[in-house]
C-alpha cells in the first residue's frame, strides 16, 4: 500500500514514527502550519516555526524515506492574540518555496471577528499564489462553523475545488460534498474518526475528492491510521485501485502534481548517511 | 498558625506594603503553601474549588489590589500572567475571581478588559486546569456572551465539570442550547456516549 498522508504534524513525533511510516507504506506527506499546544506571543516564533517546516523537517522526512511538504498560514486560535497577527505580512515571503504545497491550517477555532479577517485575508493569498487551501473545521459548533467556512469560501472567489474542510465527521460530510469542496478526515485513536466509521462514509459518499489523514500531533494520535483505514477498506470490499485512490492519488491530486515532489529519493536506503546544518538525527548519529 | 498561614500572611503584608513585591511572592506560593486541592474528597484534581496555591496567589492578589490604582494593577496583572507559568496564570485568573466576588469596586478603568483577554487567552489553551480557573465569577461577569458559550463547550471538550462555571443557570440561554444539540449530536453519530454534564445543557431541558 502506497501511502500519502495529506494532514500530518511531523514536528511534534519522533524519528521512531517516521521508521513506522515509511514501513507502512507512507512516502509522502503534507505538513500543515498549525498551533503548538502553548500559544505563541509573537511574529518571530512563527518565522523560525515555518523556516523549520521548509527546512529542517524536510531534511529529517527525507532521511526516512519520505517526502515531506508543508502548508503555512497563520491558525484560527492564535489569529485571536493581536501580538500574533503580523504573521500575514510575512507570510508571503513563503509562498513560492520548495515544499510549500498550500495555505493552511486557516477556518475558525471560536468564531471570532478577528477569525473571520484572517480567514478571509489568507483565502486571498490563496488565489493569489495559485495555491489550494486547507480548512481545519472547529471542534466547538462544528456544523455551524462548516457551514460559515464554506460561505467565506464562496465569498472568497476561489475554486471550492481547491480547498478542503478537514476533520469533517458524519454530522458535517454532507454540506461539504454539496459545496464542491473536498471533504477532509482526521483518524483518531479514540475522537474525531475511526477506520470504520471512516469506510461507511466511503460507502456513502464514494472515493472521490476525500482525504484520509493521521492528523497526528503532540496529542494522543496516531500516524498509522492512514494504513489502518486502507486495511478496513480492503476488508469492507474496496478494491485495491479504489485504496490507492484515497490514500495517493486523491492528496496529488489535490495538492497538485505541480507543486509536490513525489519521486523516491534519490539512493534512499535504510541507514543512507546525511547530516542538516551539522546535526545527524540518524540511527547511531551523534548529534554535534 | 502553620508556618504555610504565617509566610502567606507575611507575603500579603509586605504586597500591601509595597506591591512590586508581589513579582517575587507570586511564583514560589506553590513552595511555600503546597499545591494540594482544597476539597480533594468531591474535587480530586482542583478544578473546581482550585488548589492551596491558587488560594494563596488570589489573596496575594487581592493584598495588591487593595495597594495600587487600577491602571497598575491591570499592568501587574498582565506581567504576572505573561511571565508565570500554568500555576501562576491560574493564580492570576482565581485571583480576577475573588476580586468579582469580594471586591467588584476594585474592578475599574482598564481591569477588567485586561482581565477579559487573560480569560480568553487561558480558554485558546487545552489545560483543564487553566480552563477551569478561567470560567469562575469574572468571567461569569465580564466575558461576552459568544466566548462564554464557547467556554462552556470547551469545558464539554475537555470533560472539565460544568460545575466550575459561574453563573452558568443565569446566562445559559437558547443558543447556548443549540451549540450543546450539536455536540450531543456529533457524540451520538460517533457512537460515543454524551457526558450528563452536556445533557443537562440541551435544548430538551430548557423546556
Ligand atoms: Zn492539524
Amino acid at each position: 500500500m502506497r501511502i500519502f498522508d495529506p494532514h500530518i504534524h511531523m514536528t511534534s513525533r519522533t524519528t521512531d514514527d517516521y521508521e513506522r511510516m515509511y514501513a507502512a507504506g507512507v512516502r509522502a506527506l503534507v505538513e500543515p502550519a498549525f498551533w503548538l499546544g502553548q500559544p505563541r506571543t509573537g511574529v518571530e516564533s512563527f518565522l523560525d516555526y515555518f523556516d523549520a517546516l521548509v527546512g529542517w523537517e524536510q531534511f529529517r522526512a527525507a532521511q526516512f524515506g519520505i517526502r515531506h511538504h508543508c502548508t503555512l498560514a497563520l491558525n484560527p486560535k492564535e489569529a485571536n492574540d493581536p501580538r500574533c497577527r503580523p504573521v500575514l505580512t510575512e507570510l508571503p515571503r513563503y509562498l513560492d518555496s520548495d515544499g510549500v504545497v498550500a495555505i493552511g491550517e486557516i477556518g475558525y477555532d471560536s468564531m471570532t471577528t478577528a477569525e473571520d479577517e484572517v480567514f478571509a485575508e489568507q483565502l486571498q493569498l490563496a488565489v493569489e499564489y495559485d495555491l489550494p487551501a486547507l480548512v481545519h473545521s472547529p471542534h466547538r459548533d462544528k456544523l455551524a462553523g462548516t457551514r460559515r467556512s464554506l460561505d467565506v469560501v464562496r465569498e472568497s472567489g476561489i475554486d471550492p475545488g481547491r480547498v478542503v474542510i478537514d476533520h469533517l465527521n458524519e454530522v458535517t460530510v454532507r454540506v461539504v460534498a454539496d459545496a464542491g469542496a473536498w471533504m477532509g478526515f482526521s483518524i483518531y485513536p479514540d475522537t474525531k474518526m475511526d477506520p470504520d466509521r471512516m469506510v461507511a462514509i466511503l460507502k456513502e459518499f464514494g472515493t472521490d475528492r476525500i482525504l484520509v489523514n493521521s492528523a497526528a500531533d503532540w496529542g494522543r494520535s496516531d500516524p498509522l491510521t492512514t494504513l489502518r483505514t486502507g486495511e478496513a477498506m480492503l476488508a469492507a470490499g474496496f478494491s485495491t485501485a479504489e485504496v490507492e485512490q484515497v490514500l495517493w492519488s486523491n492528496p496529488v491530486t489535490f495538492y497538485g502534481e505541480q507543486r509536490l515532489i513525489l519521486d523516491p529519493l534519490p539512493g534512499f536506503e535504510a541507514g543512507a548517511a546525511g547530516t542538516f546544518e551539522g546535526n545527524s538525527v540518524l540511527r547511531g548519529g551523534v548529534p554535534s | 498558625m502553620t508556618a504555610d498561614q504565617d509566610w502567606l500572611c507575611g507575603a500579603a503584608r509586605a504586597v500591601e506594603t509595597d506591591p512590586e513585591t508581589i513579582r517575587t511572592v507570586f511564583p514560589v506560593a506553590g513552595r511555600r503553601v503546597g499545591r494540594a486541592p482544597l476539597e480533594p474528597a468531591t474535587d480530586q484534581h482542583g478544578l473546581v474549588h482550585g488548589t492551596t496555591d491558587d488560594a494563596a496567589r488570589a489573596r496575594l492578589i487581592d493584598a495588591m489590589s487593595g495597594a495600587v490604582d487600577p491602571d497598575r494593577l491591570t499592568d501587574l496583572l498582565i506581567w504576572l500572567y505573561r511571565n508565570g507559568g500554568a500555576a501562576e496564570r491560574r493564580g492570576v485568573l482565581r485571583g480576577l475571581s475573588a476580586l468579582a466576588e469580594r471586591r467588584p469596586h476594585r474592578l475599574t478603568g482598564l481591569v477588567v478588559p485586561a482581565g477579559v483577554a487573560l480569560c480568553e487567552d487561558a480558554l485558546r489553551s487545552n489545560d483543564p486546569r487553566l480552563v477551569a480557573a478561567a470560567v469562575g465569577p469574572f468571567a461569569g461577569q465580564y466575558l461576552g456572551a459568544h466566548g462564554w458559550r464557547h467556554a462552556v463547550l470547551k469545558c464539554l471538550f475537555l470533560g472539565v465539570p460544568t460545575a466550575v462555571i459561574a453563573r452558568l443557570p443565569q446566562r445559559a440561554d437558547a443558543e447556548l442550547a443549540r451549540m450543546v444539540d450539536g455536540y450531543v449530536a456529533e457524540r451520538r453519530a460517533a457512537g460515543r456516549a454524551v457526558p450528563d454534564d452536556a445533557r443537562a445543557l440541551t435544548s430538551r431541558q430548557l423546556i
